[in-house]
């Protein structure tokens, strides 16, 4: 039996560079010219990946390319990638905000999509009407929403004031209300933006929550973008990774966030002094960085609890005091969650002759087992903070479980930070 | 998978020239009348005349007219009262400018929702023509009152049996409108100078279309010119509806003939272009 639902072959979308409205008629005129004739669009053809951190020479851009997948019934499918991966592209294109430059998109079924919650609410208007209004928005009818509407109510939280226009609203009524309405669709397919990265905590656990009702109960299926990567590995069955407009990984959920932190990952082993992908204005380059232990060899493994020294090797582009220098180092777990981070102006450090390096002693290293990563930063001080050098995944270092409380247990791999304490009974 | 499977939904960058599901606007029926809703309850919000001002427009600008056109420019209107006469104009004329104007800044004021959420995006210009008729409805029982008035003044004056058809002719204003509407706001997408050409074409479009005089007076005077209005379906639906009102002036079969043609054509175009442009305008906007 065949059960897919949505289908995407060979799937691009064009984009045109720089001011759009003049100069463009020459262009319409010569498109409309080539179409006439029966000859493929001339400007097709040109144009570059999406890769925004080089300029290409044309002044097209493919921001998605040839993008093929399937979705079966049922599945939750998670779209990763970083900024400017085509990952907006896409859902628009699957939402049918705008359309492609080839291909086509096969849905078996209603798509509904949640690029931002709240679309079309109109502030004069009451709590009560803005629901209909959103609701028929967003694909639903007059009837279902009837049927629906005391559930809608009682889910935002805003019985008292559904029948006040919304404009005296606060803006997290508003929220709840709109994310209220979304919650309720019943589309055969869910096209959901981070539109969880709105609301606080609460309601961000709330949506979660909702999300995942959605997903197990009604079998829906569901295309969800996000760049939370603990968010995708909990909702998710399968996932894709974008990059530069095209996939670069499809599998499921947990692989997919693998190789996409792998793939940041493999980053760091480039030359520290090569990389490009960095902040800063440059008078201070990292050169190099190290993962000593207490033997003082260089390292990737590390054991928890041990002593740690980071050594920091730069070098100086243009002459900046060494006593306004303030190094940071953060670590990320693999989840891209900051775990802990250093800074050296709170420390109360002033550097009085910096020569080519910089340590960072960790008597011990209070880290539970599991991959870590690093990003390293340099600034000055003078009146103004500025900022020198800011790399991101300069190191990936691993961390076996240790017995940090000296109990004869290795201690789980949890891959968070340890805090030391004991337990009691009085 | 042995045969190719039906699908239900499909996107494609090949579009056909005429795209009109006419099954997926009727499914959004609903959206349709809750636009409709939001239009006619929040225009007024907080403004102390509220929906006064649908009254005061017409009223206003027709006792101007009389004042210019008529008493000091002394066009002559027969047997009509002249406040009548243009009342009747202006209220015809009004339904049509609402319904271009509101259309045609479709895509540049829905930029926000149409980015972010599909539908039909028709439905948007149609709610604004829904939304107007209203207006032009509430608009028509003021030139009523008008009418009884004058009648009981003792005026000789009565609509004609094709009075009838006049839904027929605002269905016809609708789709002219409509259709204008909808092919201009899909240039302005490109091209943003329309919007000034809106505002100010609409304006010149009413002198060449027999608001302030009928058109038998122009093609008397001004016959040189006279083909100028005589081409625009406006100034022959203005005249119809007169006609169809106070019984004055004439129809002819053929005036019928070309003035629904226009429409129809004007709507088609529209509903291809609009078609055309609603599927990337949100990249050039």
């Amino acid at each position: 039996m065949d059960n897919c639902i949505l289908k995407i072959e060979n799937l691009s979308k064009q984009y045109r560079l720089g001011i759009v409205g003049t100069g463009t008629i020459s262009h319409d005129l010569n498109r409309w010219w080539c179409k006439i004739r029966g000859k493929e669009d001339p400007y097709l053809k040109i144009g570059d990946v999406n890769d925004r951190t080089s300029k290409g020479d044309s002044n097209y851009v493919w921001a998605l390319k040839d993008i093929n997948f399937k979705v079966e019934k049922g599945e939750v499918l998670g779209i990763i990638g970083k900024n400017g991966a085509g990952k907006s592209t896409l859902l628009k294109i699957l939402s049918k905000v705008t359309g492609p430059s080839i291909g086509s998109i096969k849905a078996n079924g209603r798509i509904a999509s949640l690029l931002e919650v709240g679309t079309g609410f109109h502030p004069e208007m009451t709590g009560r009407e803005n629901i209909y209004l959103n609701g028929a928005i967003l694909g639903m009818t007059k009837k279902e929403i009837s049927v629906k509407i005391n559930e809608i109510i009682i889910f935002s939280g805003c019985e008292k004031f559904i029948d006040t226009p919304v404009k005296r609203y606060s803006s997290g009524m508003k929220v709840r209300l709109a994310f209220a309405v979304a919650a309720h669709l019943e589309p055969d397919i869910l096209v959901i933006d981070e539109v969880l990265a709105v609301g606080d905590a609460e309601f961000q656990k709330k949506a979660i929550g909702k999300m995942q009702d959605i997903s197990k109960e009604g079998g829906r299926t569901v295309l969800f973008v996000s760049h939370n990567m603990t968010a995708i590995k909990n909702l998710c069955t399968k996932a894709i990774v974008l990059d530069k407009g095209t996939i670069t990984y499809s599998g499921t959920a947990d692989s997919a966030v693998d190789f996409y932190l792998n793939a940041q990952r493999e980053k760091s082993n480039e030359l520290l002094l090569n990389r490009t992908d960095r902040g800063g204005s440059g008078e201070i380059r990292f050169t190099q960085i190290e993962l000593l232990n207490d033997k003082g060899n260089s390292v990737n493994e590390i054991i928890s609890g041990a002593y740690a020294k980071f050594r920091l090797h730069l070098v100086f582009n243009a002459p900046i005091p060494s006593r306004d220098l303030i190094f940071g180092l953060v670590i990320y777990d693999t989840n891209e969650t900051k775990i802990a981070d250093f800074y050296s102006d709170e420390m109360g450090v002033v550097f009085n002759n910096i020569d080519s390096y910089v340590d960072l002693e960790l008597p011990q290293l209070m880290l539970r087992g599991g991959s870590y990563s690093v990003v390293i930063v340099v600034q000055t001080l003078n009146l103004t903070v500025k900022q020198l050098d800011l790399v991101h995944n300069v190191l990936n270092f691993t961390v076996f479980p240790g017995d940090f409380w000296n109990a004869g247990k290795v201690n789980r791999a949890t891959n968070v930070v340890i805090v030391n304490g004991v337990f009691l009974i009085e | 998978m042995n045969t190719e499977k039906k699908w239900l939904d499909e996107i494609s960058a090949n579009q056909k020239l005429i795209q009109f599901n006419f099954k997926e606007v009727w499914r959004y029926k609903d959206l349709l009348f809750l636009f409709v809703k939001r239009d006619v309850i929040t225009v007024y919000k907080q403004t102390v005349l509220g929906p006064l001002w649908y009254l005061i427009q017409p009223l206003f600008t027709s006792v101007i007219f009389t004042l210019i056109f008529n008493d000091i420019a002394g066009i002559d209107t027969g047997s009509i009262p002249p406040f009548l006469f243009n009342l009747a104009g202006i209220t015809t004329w009004n339904y049509f400018k609402e319904c271009l104007t509101a259309t045609s800044d479709t895509f540049k004021k829905n930029e926000n929702i149409f980015g972010k959420v599909y539908f039909p995006r028709i439905i948007m210009p149609l709610s604004v023509i829904v939304s107007n008729l209203l207006k032009f409805g509430i608009q028509l029982l003021v030139l009523l009152v008008f009418y009884v008035y004058y009648v009981f003044s003792g005026y000789d004056i009565q609509p004609s049996f094709t009075l009838v058809f006049f839904p027929v002719l605002v269905f016809c204003m609708g789709m002219l409108g409509l259709g204008l509407g909808m092919i201009i706001s899909s240039m302005v997408t490109k091209y943003r100078d329309l919007t000034f050409l809106v505002s100010f074409g609409v304006q010149l479009l009413m002198y060449m279309s027999a608001v302030m005089y009928p058109l038998s007076l122009i093609k008397e005077k001004l016959a040189e010119y006279a083909w100028i209005v005589e081409y625009n379906p406006m100034a022959h639906v203005i005249e119809m509806a007169r006609y169809m009102l106070l019984n004055q002036g004439t129809i002819t079969f053929l005036q019928v003939i070309f003035t629904f043609m226009c429409s129809v054509l004007a709507l088609l175009l529209g509903v291809v272009i609009f078609n055309k442009t609603e599927k990337t305008f949100i990249d050039t906007i």
